[in-house]
């Protein structure tokens, strides 16, 4: 490999496979609205350990993009961080200044926005948008930054490279601009990468590229990836661990192989069985009855309360824990046997 | 319905409701050399009532320029398209405004396609400030409204939301109650369900079935998630490269695929299978998809296609279909057979393409 490559994919060394490079503990975010302050996102919890990919999974607008911004400290204005702790490889980010916190989890931390495909500067060439942080953060000349660039779009399948740096986002198509995004948050070999939707907008032959993408930097750098999708099909073939999130607050977490085999919350369940596949074309798709609570009206017990179908008295009392439920699995439900062997009801 | 040219009842029956032949559009991008990009090539498709025709494609084939082109937002350099047997290019006034609420789109994009300085209630009652006969009392459009926001799954005291304060999933809810507005015969949805979660993705596949049902609704349904599109298609268009390479029923295009790209694309589709099974060889289609602005010459895909021969490279295929199946179509002069379809469980790899994601050395 030539020296210049470098830090593009090699392996870190002060990294392990499987260890534990982000802890999110108790996380709370409040917005500030018209209406009063609503909470987001209520005291969520997952890790994310080098190497693997854990999926973030939840109904729309159930707070994934919101959890997302917050760890990365990107919130919106309207959108603080009120409780919790977000420890990236033992620093607590929430601890730090913002100034310190963008020098440390600037090179830490990458992350892929949802409205990824707007997110590059029309007015800017590719090349000039790449080399930023090897500029602010490895404080390198614009010229040997522009090395670094071509490399890096060499390494996430931009054909002739040399060429093609001094080129505007419109020049290219969808799934090269995803990947030069990809590559932007991938620059400076961080830890940690949050990908949200990284491939809603682009076709299956285009996203199996991506993913194979992101396999090799986890299996090179050994980089931790966090997956926002709704493509339960492309959790199953890319993640390791999935947490399900619901009206804010997680649900379920475990290794995706079990929890898609036997969910044990509810919501988990009727996800699952809203997956389109054996129904007949015109058929009905089963689907969950009802919609999500309204932010400001958040139940009191069990968030999940108005949709389930198991709901007893004790669910409107008391919202249960996120409890261990066997090997590596977590639930928040007081009936979570029940629900791995029951046959449900949700429409 | 006050129009007697364009109302359905008018209409034989054996006219589709929407026959595009030869549709052609070409952009003239800024910069050196050959500057026409030519985003849709001859496109041939149609579509009758109550019937859902699937398109599908690698990103930047030219769906989107389509669907844009069939609502007259972009305008054709070539072809015709004839609604009921009219070309809606040749209406004006009262005509073109009773076609315009009958055709209606949902737009790709849920994060750039709403107004930022509207409420949501605005954007999805906007239609009615043109088209004012249709709920004529306020009375009528706030009772619509409310119905519109709850049938895609948005809380109705929502409306004085702008579309920032609601998640991707959310703002697009909004761009379908917006579609629906109109109580339209044709919608053309591109990528309407992709950022939605599965539940809401269901409730609103099921709705849009039973409009179909109840009201003969068709669909131009453009998504990249193909098991969706098998569900909801009666027909599919695949196209690659500004042309359609192949058309079929639901049934033939995904069982019985004869272009080697849709082969290749119904094989790069991830398989929610959580037996623990191993994973599925795939075909592993490489290469990016060639430069519009310099489309290879013979068949386009030839760039990427493992079955290429040197004809490929000198005649543009046409169309075929085999006896057994004569409208299913394909622009292939090696299409797929049965022993291909059962060796594409082993990885196919491309002989002439390089492998751009290859490990850094
Ligand atoms: N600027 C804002 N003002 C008010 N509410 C907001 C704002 N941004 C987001 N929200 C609300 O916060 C909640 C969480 O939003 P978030 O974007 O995290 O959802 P999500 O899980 O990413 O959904 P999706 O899958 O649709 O992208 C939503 O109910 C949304 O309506
Ligand atoms: N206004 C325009 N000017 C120049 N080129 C354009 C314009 N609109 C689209 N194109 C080009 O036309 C081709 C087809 O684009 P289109 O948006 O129709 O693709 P698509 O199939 O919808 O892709 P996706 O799946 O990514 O949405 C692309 O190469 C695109 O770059
Ligand atoms: S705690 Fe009760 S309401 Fe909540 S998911 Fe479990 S059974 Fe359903
Ligand atoms: S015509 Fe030739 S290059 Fe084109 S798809 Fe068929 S075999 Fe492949
Ligand atoms: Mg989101
Ligand atoms: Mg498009």
């Amino acid at each position: 490999m030539s020296t210049h490559t470098q830090s593009v994919s090699t392996a870190r060394e002060d990294l392990t496979e499987n260890e534990v490079v982000l802890r999110v503990t108790g996380l709370d975010v409040d917005i500030r609205t018209p209406k009063g302050v609503l909470r987001a996102v209520n005291n969520v919890s997952f890790e994310a350990r080098a190497g693997r990919t854990l999926a973030l999974l939840g109904e729309s607008g159930c707070g994934k993009s919101m959890t997302a911004k917050a760890v990365a400290g990107l919130l919106d204005p309207v959108a603080d961080v009120t409780g919790g702790t977000v420890v990236l490889n033992g620093t607590d980010l929430a601890a730090l200044s913002p100034k310190q916190r963008l020098k440390y989890a600037g090179p830490e931390l990458g992350i892929v926005f949802q409205d990824a495909l707007t997110a590059l500067n029309p007015v800017y060439t590719v090349g000039t948008q790449l080399s930023e942080a090897f500029r602010i953060h490895q404080k390198l000349s614009a010229k040997a930054a522009k090395v670094k660039a071509i490399e890096l779009m060499r390494h996430v399948g931009i054909p002739e490279p040399e060429s093609r740096v001094d080129s505007f986002p419109h020049q290219f198509s969808g799934g090269m601009r995803q990947r030069i995004l990809i590559a932007m948050a991938v620059a400076l070999n961080p830890r940690l990468l949050i990908a949200d939707e990284p491939t809603t907008a682009l076709d299956v032959t285009v996203q199996a590229q991506i993913m194979k993408l992101l396999r090799d930097l986890r299996t090179e750098s050994h980089l931790a990836v966090v997956l926002i999708t709704h493509d339960l099909a492309l959790v199953a073939e890319e993640a390791d661990t999935v947490a399900v999130m619901y009206a804010g607050n997680v649900v379920e977490t475990g290794p995706v192989r079990e929890v898609f085999g036997s969910p044990k919350h509810p919501y988990t369940r009727g996800l699952l069985d809203s997956v389109p596949a054996d129904v007949g074309r015109g058929a009905d798709l089963n689907s969950i009855a009802g919609s999500p609570p309204e932010l400001h009206r958040i139940p009191e017990g069990c968030v999940y309360q108005s949709r389930c179908p198991l709901v007893q008295d004790v669910c409107r009392a008391i919202r249960p824990a996120l409890e261990a439920e066997g090997a590596g699995r977590t639930v928040a439900c007081h009936f979570a046997l029940t629900t791995a062997n029951k046959e449900l009801d949700h429409v | 319905m006050s129009d007697a040219i364009l109302t359905p009842s008018a209409v034989a029956p054996t006219v589709p409701l929407l026959d595009v032949r030869g549709l052609t559009k070409n952009f003239h991008v800024p910069g050196r050399g050959n500057n026409v990009l030519c985003a849709l090539d001859k496109i041939d498709l149609h579509v009758g009532r109550g019937e859902t025709l699937g398109l599908v494609g690698e990103s930047g084939c030219g769906k989107s320029t389509l669907a844009r082109t069939l609502l007259m937002l972009e305008q054709p350099d070539e072809g015709t398209i004839r609604f009921e047997g009219t070309d809606p290019f040749g209406l004006k006034g009262k005509q073109l405004l009773a076609w315009r609420r009958r055709v209606q789109m949902v737009f790709q994009d849920p994060f750039a396609s709403l107004n930022a300085r509207m409420t949501a209630g605005e954007i999805i009652s906007e239609p009615w400030a043109t088209h004012t006969d249709l709920y004529p009392t306020k009375k009528a459009r706030a009772a619509r409204l409310n119905e519109l926001m709850e049938i895609v799954g948005l809380r109705a005291s929502d409306a004085g939301k702008s579309p920032q304060e609601f998640s991707g999933g959310q703002r697009q809810r909004i761009g379908i109650a917006r579609a629906l507005a109109l109580n339209p015969d044709v919608i053309v949805l591109d990528e309407p369900v992709s950022a939605l979660d599965l539940s809401v993705q269901a409730q609103v596949l099921n709705l849009l079935n039973d409009l179909q049902k109840r009201l003969g609704v068709a669909y131009i349904f453009i998504s990249h998630d193909l098991s969706v599109v098998r569900h909801v298609a009666d027909r599919v268009a695949v196209m690659y490269l500004g042309r359609i390479v192949e058309t079929g029923t639901t049934e033939q295009v995904f069982d019985r695929p004869r272009h080697p790209y849709t082969a290749a694309l119904m094989s790069a589709s991830p398989h929610l299978d959580v037996t623990g099974a191993t994973p599925r060889n795939r075909i592993v289609l490489e290469g990016e998809m060639p430069s519009p602005l310099d489309p290879p010459s013979g068949c386009r895909f030839r760039t990427r296609c493992w079955k290429a021969e040197d004809v490929c490279a000198t005649t543009a295929p046409s169309g075929s279909s085999s006896a057994a199946e004569p409208l299913h179509t394909a622009e292939c002069h090696f299409p797929m057979t049965t022993e291909d379809l059962k060796s594409a469980g082993s990885p196919i790899k491309p002989k002439n393409a390089v492998n751009l994601l290859a490990p850094l050395q």
